[in-house]
């Protein structure tokens, strides 16, 4: 609970905490896109043959595709060639050895974040794979997870190093003709994290990553492979958040999962990309492909996610359910305010037999936000005996904003069983009286309701990312109510 | 692509062939609309799988055949001991049948209609009483919406014309027959029908779809019904086609304040079938119900898409469906629920369930909300599924076998649905023709 009431308005007109600028020199290709500026990503990246012709044909393909117009959201169209697709922070001569030899600005934009290297590395035992625009800047734990042959590194690094793996599995989830921005991903991608866990390994600490947007007009392309082998076990943290911008910025990341027999992956999101201003100025465009898949019998795939940030957020993190007895979990909470839309949901597809998925979605919209839960449930034919239940809850504050629900199931196994339910509310006058009856401020009235309404899915997140979705809850929304 | 042109010339030729013939003719009005259709038509051609309202449902089957619109019969096709198989006993009903899309005067029964009641074909209607037809045709069509809304009203013969003045009640019911007797494959009819309640009346209108022969023909109809306030309609809709047709439809309806709009939808024949309904609730307490049920066998494809308007605030809508799936059989259920967003105190609920009794069979199911006001009741939900196994044997252990335990389920999962009607000979009719579908000839009572 915090401490004193604070005034509506000021809540209500609170600034972006994260809106700050580094300035830093970028090594940034000219805007636009054709085949010569990927090979010149590919070139600075110094990767070999097989991911540059990947790379083109990933771009030949998507010259032949259009925007995708069926989400529920609203905007200008994006110009494809006005944004510059590769930004690194100069290199001074070699990469950083250790953390001292990070440019310390680049530390001091994660000190304002609240996210210190070193303390996390000292204090939280989670090993972070810092992106900054492009390029990841500093690793840490390697040793540690060497020890045990995990592979937790970023993506240009893994392409040279390990470069049998990446050619295994890169696209195997998510092939370069997926859909457009997966497409696009797949030609331009900078870097991202890369990581394999070996045989019957569990992963002894929550991997992490920290995203930034950070360079004027430069486009994020990330791309995460993990990759968990037989009967091994991960759980994997993603969270971002983004300076304060006038011009929109698109990120269009890919993010691949292959979980063999008996293993297991944990991927678990908080997102609080900078959203725009109250009239819906600026504020990230976050269409996103994260897709899973469950490769042998026992396999688990679990999807939480915390959606708070980002003008529109288009993202659909799914899981293909191939082996035997494989489980996808999907919990998600997905806050829109001001003029803020999202178009999220997740994909199940039963494939193999005795198949289960969960499906948890908690919409929040406030202002003049557009909240839509989408989401397939397929189970194919050879699918004996698969399970799904889908509950898709919906909380409406104020008049002005929307909250949609489209669910599509498709059956082709009569042993299936397949529930969907959704509900619609809004935080009733009597709720509220109730707890400000007992001495309780109308902001955390508001933001108790809240709370309990994504309970279920805030117990599915590790420690750290609960309290840390909490507080961004109680951020975006108190200010809304009254 | 070509052959996509072909189709659009061949559906050209054939309306130049008719032109003249078709009704209001000679009525400028209904030239220029027919043309701009068939313009529309042309540019936008049958929809696709790749159109978000038609995912599940693929046409092409219907696109790559080219129909011919049935002439006018030389002589009367049927006589009056034809209908026998397609009324409904017990029924005391005004009826009007329809045979290959034109009136059959000689077959319909249309005496002792209270004083501000007309009824009749739309074609006569327009002969009639040109003027007023205008003001209400085409208000609620969805031309710009498909295709086939589109070839509807460049094509459109006949249907019911069911107009109420204000206050009138319309106590028996109106019993309205679709037959068509070709049996040739590739014939096609575009029965319209209009439906208009004035303040306060009430009127129920049964409607029966059915093919005398197995021939696969082509169905494309578009209905309008406009409610005057507090007026009340219930509208069955029984389609019995043959296995072979192809039957589209599309229903736009208008309830003001205080109007009520009933809609039943059986489906039980047809091999390729689609019903579009979509509802404008547009004023404090207008209410509208659809219950719908199919029971499906062997390729056949049933397609139910509706959508639902709620424009003003304090709208109920209510939508049940239910579906029980043999064979290859695949059914589709696609329910929208627009909440505006002045729309406050709307109440809505949506619902759909499956029973899947084979191994080839198909549930496809969207039951969507999209809401733009916040103090709202909206609910939905959808199962697929089988069979309750802890339900068939608690039939069992009471000495029920199996096969007889099976067959009750499965009546007690379809009569959810026939149980909501408010016609007890509809009811009945019902009960007896599907049951006797759906339980392979058994009779329930021997079952007990």
């Amino acid at each position: 609970m915090a401490s004193g009431t604070q005034n509506l308005d000021e809540l209500i007109g609170k600034e972006y905490e994260h809106g700050f600028v580094t300035e830093l020199e970028a090594d940034t290709v000219p805007p636009g896109l054709d085949e010569d500026v990927i090979r010149a990503i590919s070139a600075k990246k110094g990767e070999p043959e097989f991911m540059l012709e990947w790379r083109l044909k990933a771009y030949r393909h998507w010259t032949t595709m259009r925007e995708p117009a069926w989400a529920h959201v609203h905007y200008p169209p994006v110009d494809f060639q006005a944004i510059s697709y590769y930004s690194a922070p100069k290199a001074k001569g070699e990469g950083p050895k250790s953390l001292d030899e990070v440019d310390p600005k680049l530390l001091e934009t994660y000190n304002k974040l609240g996210i210190p290297l070193k303390e996390q590395e000292m204090l939280a035992g989670v090993a972070v794979d810092a992106v900054f625009d492009s390029v990841s800047v500093a690793t840490t734990f390697k040793d540690k997870l060497g020890a045990l042959g995990i592979i937790f590194c970023s993506f240009s690094e893994a392409v040279r190093n390990h470069p049998e793996l990446v050619r295994k599995y890169l696209g195997s989830v998510v092939p370069y003709t997926d859909n457009f921005y997966a497409s696009l991903n797949s030609a331009v991608f900078s870097d991202g994290s890369f990581v394999y866990v070996p045989k019957g390994v569990r992963c002894p600490m929550e991997l992490s990553t920290y995203f930034r947007i950070n360079a004027q007009n430069t486009g994020q392309f990330e791309r995460t492979l993990i990759v968990a082998d037989e009967g091994a076990y991960v759980s994997y943290l993603e969270g971002c958040t983004a300076p304060q911008r006038d011009e929109n910025q698109l990120h269009a990341a890919v993010v691949e999962l292959v979980a063999l027999k008996d293993a297991q992956i944990k991927y678990s999101t908080v997102q609080n990309w900078y959203p725009g201003d109250e009239e819906g100025r600026g504020g990230i465009y976050n269409f996103v492909t994260k897709r899973g898949a469950c490769r042998g019998e026992n396999a688990k795939i679990s999807w939480t996610q915390v959606e708070t940030g980002s003008a529109i957020t288009w993202k659909y993190p799914s899981v293909l359910l191939e082996g035997d007895n494989a489980v996808g979990e999907f919990y998600s909470v997905a806050l829109t305010n001001n003029l803020q839309q999202a178009d999220t949901g997740t994909k199940m597809i039963h494939i193999g037999r005795n198949t289960r998925s969960t499906i948890i979605s908690k919409g929040i919209s406030a202002g003049r936000g557009q909240n839509a839960y989408r989401g397939l449930v397929k189970v194919l034919k050879g699918a004996e005996d698969a399970r799904n239940y889908t509950q898709c809850d919906s909380l409406l504050i104020g008049h002005r904003c929307g909250a949609h629900t489209f669910p599509y199931i498709e059956v082709k196994n009569p042993s299936a069983k397949v529930e969907h339910e959704a509900t619609t509310s809004k935080i009733s006058d009597d709720q509220l009286y109730y707890c400000m009856q007992r001495g309780i401020s109308a902001e955390d009235a508001v933001s108790m309701i809240v709370n309990g309404f994504c309970k279920e899915v805030f117990k599915e997140l590790p420690m750290e990312f609960a309290v840390e979705a909490q507080k961004l809850l109680g951020i975006s929304l108190e200010g809304s109510v009254g | 692509m070509e052959a996509a042109a072909e189709i659009k010339d061949h559906y050209r030729s054939d309306f130049e062939r008719l032109r003249d013939g078709l009704p209001g003719g000679r009525i400028p009005w209904m030239k220029r609309r027919r043309e701009a259709a068939l313009a529309r038509f042309a540019a936008q051609g049958f929809p696709t799988v790749r159109d978000e309202a038609w995912k599940y449902t693929d046409t092409g089957v219907i696109a790559r055949r080219t129909f011919t619109t049935a002439s006018p019969p030389a002589r009367a096709a049927l006589a009056r001991g034809d209908l026998a198989a397609f009324t409904i006993p017990g029924l005391d009903c005004h009826r009007l049948v329809f045979v290959d899309g034109r009136i059959a005067p000689e077959l319909c029964d249309l005496d002792a209609l209270p004083a501000g009641a007309a009824v009749g074909g739309l074609a006569a209607a327009l002969e009639g009483d040109a003027a007023g037809v205008e003001k209400l045709l085409g208000r609620l069509a969805d031309d710009d919406g498909n295709g086939f809304a589109a070839l509807n009203t460049a094509f459109m013969t006949d249907g019911v014309c069911l107009r109420l003045a204000d206050g009138v009640a319309l106590e028996r019911p109106v019993h309205v027959l679709h037959l068509s007797t070709a049996d040739t494959d590739g014939t096609a009819v575009h029965p319209r029908n209009l439906v208009a309640l004035g303040r306060g009346s009430r009127a129920v209108l049964i409607e029966t779809y059915a093919g005398l022969r197995e021939a696969a023909g082509l169905t494309n109809v578009q209905s309008e019904v406009l409610l005057g306030e507090g007026a009340e309609l219930e509208h069955y809709k029984l389609q019995q086609e043959s296995a072979k047709t192809f039957h589209i439809a599309d229903t736009g309806v208008h309830v003001p304040a205080g109007a009520r709009y009933r809609a039943h939808g059986i489906d039980a024949g047809g091999r390729l079938v689609r019903n579009g309904v979509r509802v404008r609730i547009d004023g404090a307490g207008a209410e509208c119900e659809l219950n719908g049920l199919y029971v499906l066998a062997g390729r056949q494809h049933v397609d139910n898409h509706t959508v639902i308007d709620h424009l003003k605030p304090d709208g109920v809508s209510r939508e049940f469906f239910k579906g029980v799936l043999e064979g290859h059989a695949r059914s589709v259920f696609s329910g929208k629920v627009i909440v505006h967003p002045d729309a406050q105190h709307t109440d809505a609920r949506q619902t759909n369930h499956n029973l899947l009794l084979s191994e080839n069979a198909e549930a496809d199911t969207r039951p969507q909300l999209e809401i733009y006001a916040d103090d709202v009741k909206c609910a939905h939900g959808a199962t697929v599924g089988q069979l309750d196994p802890d339900a068939l044997y608690y039939l069992q252990s009471r000495a029920i076998d199996e096969d007889a335990a099976r067959s009750l389920l499965i009546y007690a999962f379809a009569n959810d649905v026939i149980g909501r009607l408010s016609l007890e000979p509809v009811r009945s009719y019902l009960e007896r023709t599907l049951t006797e579908r759906l339980l392979h000839g058994r009779r329930v009572e021997d079952l007990i």
